[in-house]
């Protein structure tokens, strides 16, 4: 890696795949109970080169290739975690974690709770969604709101490298099963990311950009596209505060309430389809929590309620764009 | 040559599921239990074989009918009757049930509501121990319905090319709730799938709790020799339907009058009694032993306290 030498100060910039490959190469160095399970992780390193190199460095018994058997091989990560370990299992779509439902969603989330909380499954699932790279319907969804929508899991999706690492490395040392789900169009992206070890509280959002006169709330895929339309609102003189829940569960429901007690308009922007979203139940906690602070109606800008799409035009027409998100949010400032 | 210790100690086990499946039936109908029951009449032996032959720190998983492997396993008479009464004094606070119970100090990774979802849990566990380079193994107690779902398959699988320590037990029971095996599956005698990954297998009478300890304890040192996984087909019956509320009048007559007079209590009281100098009375007092033990688990379930409904509304906040 070049360094820049000019600056003194000037942060690292790596990638979003880089960020989570260190974050797991980092708490595979610190903690041995550590193994990642997946299909392709091993020798070619994962589909999207998060894994890569670790094989080597770890060996077969903790970066351990799978046959494509997503529920039996999550049900190991489950079975691993309850015994002591902490798996880090990988599926590959999101779209995919329809064939772990069960081990997901009855066992792992459910475990420690039956168990009167004496059992617990420190596991973190991994998988990747979002739509943007012509893969259609069975491998572009954004599928949050099933995991959302049931107690007993954690709920991670980040939007920048930094956020990447320091979240996975704390998902890593959570005792609860995490999903964490990683958006394909971000993996080549740059950020900042220091070399000096760091973890991100899980359930604590971040304001991205600071603004006084609407609150948006994006995550993973929808962040970068969201502060684009707040630097093109600001042209009309519109200073949008962009906050990144970063983990949907927790949710950090206070600096969402913050935000909105200040902007007193607020606009949720999600990829994911607009029908049972995690952006409606944003809404319905905001308007019981700061109704009388809100100045419009609250807009959600959101996926369509459609398979996605493999033509690059319905596929773009089928996710929320930057201009959607510039009409949303006058309609919500300029509202009567 | 067994000890009359040994014997002993396998009659009291049997026995004790035997007595605990028949006095929470009771419970059942007087109305103190309430939701699903499966009692594990009948197949008392193939739990008690199984987890005498495993070691103090190896790994069971157990299934929806799972009474008699906890309480093989060394699991605690009190704790599982208040569990089932749903009290806060059971395994899991009344917040599990008879479904799911676990006891993490007994390698009890727990009972499972979903057929077949504890399959992979427990190959996970094979994971774990193998990750560590440990020497310890699971059994994963799983039944003839459970190997038609697709987990069986793929666990069965992974366990294999990752040369896991696992011993699936197939405790067919012939039925999966009220389908027979005959029905749902063209060979019956399951076992033989195992060839077909590459796994050692083998089938025994289930009702027969020295046959399954001695196939448990081979299949042990199969998997201490890092040459596991191994499935051991444990063919037997069920006393009844599928659950209490289930008079299982799809099972055929003449058949479950077989089965009940290959009875797994009867067999294990046969053995001690034609292999040691144990005589009538001495049985009593076994059976005495394990009636005053399930008396006082019930007496202590029916005065535990139902959990706090105020302390779980503050716990549920928190989620």
């Amino acid at each position: 890696m070049s360094t820049d030498t000019g600056t003194e100060c000037a942060e690292r910039q790596i990638m979003y795949r880089e960020a989570l490959n260190e974050a797991l190469r980092e708490e595979m160095l610190r903690d041995e109970t550590v193994f990642l399970l997946g299909g392709g992780i091993g020798k070619r390193g994962g589909s999207y080169k998060v894994t890569v190199d670790l094989l080597d460095e770890f060996g077969p018994k903790r970066v351990i290739d799978a046959p494509i058997s997503e529920a039996s091989f999550t049900g190991a990560g489950v079975g691993a975690a309850i015994t002591g370990m902490r798996p880090v299992v990988e599926i590959l779509f999101v779209d995919f974690t329809s064939l772990i439902i069960d081990q997901i969603v009855n066992q792992a989330a459910k475990y420690r709770f039956m168990s009167g909380g004496r059992g617990r499954v420190p596991m973190v699932l991994r998988t990747q969604g979002g739509s943007g790279n012509g893969l259609a319907a069975q491998h572009s969804q954004s599928l949050e709101a099933w995991y959302y929508h049931v107690p007993g899991l954690k709920l991670v999706m980040p939007s920048t490298p930094y956020d990447a690492k320091g979240l996975l490395k704390s998902a890593v040392r959570d005792d609860d099963p995490v999903i964490f789900i990683e958006h394909k169009l971000l993996y080549m992206e740059n950020g900042p990311v220091p070399e000096a070890e760091y973890t991100i509280e899980l359930g604590r959002g971040d304001i991205k950009r600071s603004g006084r006169d609407v609150t948006i709330v994006a995550w993973s895929g929808m962040v970068s596209r969201a502060l684009a339309a707040a630097e093109s609102l600001a042209c009309d003189g519109i200073q949008a505060e962009l906050i990144d829940p970063r983990t949907l569960v927790p949710l950090d429901k206070e600096l969402i309430l913050e935000s909105v007690r200040k902007t007193e308009h607020l606009v949720i922007v999600q990829e994911s389809v607009r029908r049972g979203g995690v952006a409606s139940d944003i809404a319905s906690v905001v308007q019981a929590e700061a109704f009388d602070y809100l100045d419009a109606p609250i807009e959600i800008v959101a996926g369509r309620n459609t398979p996605i799409p493999f033509n690059v035009n319905l596929e773009r027409a089928s996710v929320p764009q930057e201009p959607d998100i510039v009409e949303a949010v006058k309609k919500a400032v300029y509202a009567k | 040559m067994y000890s009359r210790e040994f014997l002993e100690q396998l009659y009291r086990t049997i026995y004790t599921i035997r007595n605990f499946e028949t006095q929470c039936i009771k419970l059942y109908r007087q109305g103190l239990i309430i939701g699903y029951f499966h009692p594990y009449l009948g197949e008392e032996a193939i739990a008690t074989g199984v987890c005498t032959a495993l070691r103090k720190d190896d790994y069971i998983v157990s299934t929806h009918r799972g009474h008699g492997h906890c309480i093989a396993r060394g699991g605690q008479l009190k704790k599982m009757a208040a569990e089932v009464l749903g009290r806060e004094t059971g395994y899991c606070r009344g917040r599990g049930g008879s479904m799911h119970i676990a006891d993490p100090e007994t390698g009890n990774i727990g009972a499972n509501g979903v057929v077949g979802g504890g399959i992979p849990i427990g190959v996970g566990a094979g994971l774990g121990i193998s990750v560590r380079g440990g020497n310890q193994v699971v059994a994963i107690f799983f039944s003839d319905g459970a190997s038609n779902n697709g987990v069986f398959a793929e666990s069965l699988n992974l366990a294999a090319i990752w040369d896991l320590p696992v011993i699936f037990v197939l405790e067919n029971n012939q039925y999966a709730v009220s389908s027979p095996i005959e029905e749902m599956s063209r060979i019956p005698d399951l076992h033989k799938r195992a060839e077909g990954y590459g796994v050692e297998a083998s089938m025994i009478d289930g009702n027969d709790v020295l046959a399954v300890f001695e196939e448990t304890q081979k299949a042990v040192r199969t998997c201490c020799d890092g040459k596991g996984p191994v499935l051991i087909e444990a063919k037997t019956y069920r006393h009844g339907g599928h659950h209490v509320n289930d008079p299982g009048l799809y099972m055929p007559k003449d058949k479950l009058e077989y089965y009940k007079s290959h009875d797994p209590v009867t067999i294990a009281r046969e053995h001690l009694m034609s292999r040691s100098d144990c005589n009538e009375q001495d049985i009593a007092e076994i059976e005495n032993g394990a009636n005053q033990a399930m008396s006082e688990a019930v007496e202590f379930a029916k005065n535990s306290p139902q959990p706090s409904v105020d302390s779980f509304l503050e716990e549920v906040k928190q989620n």
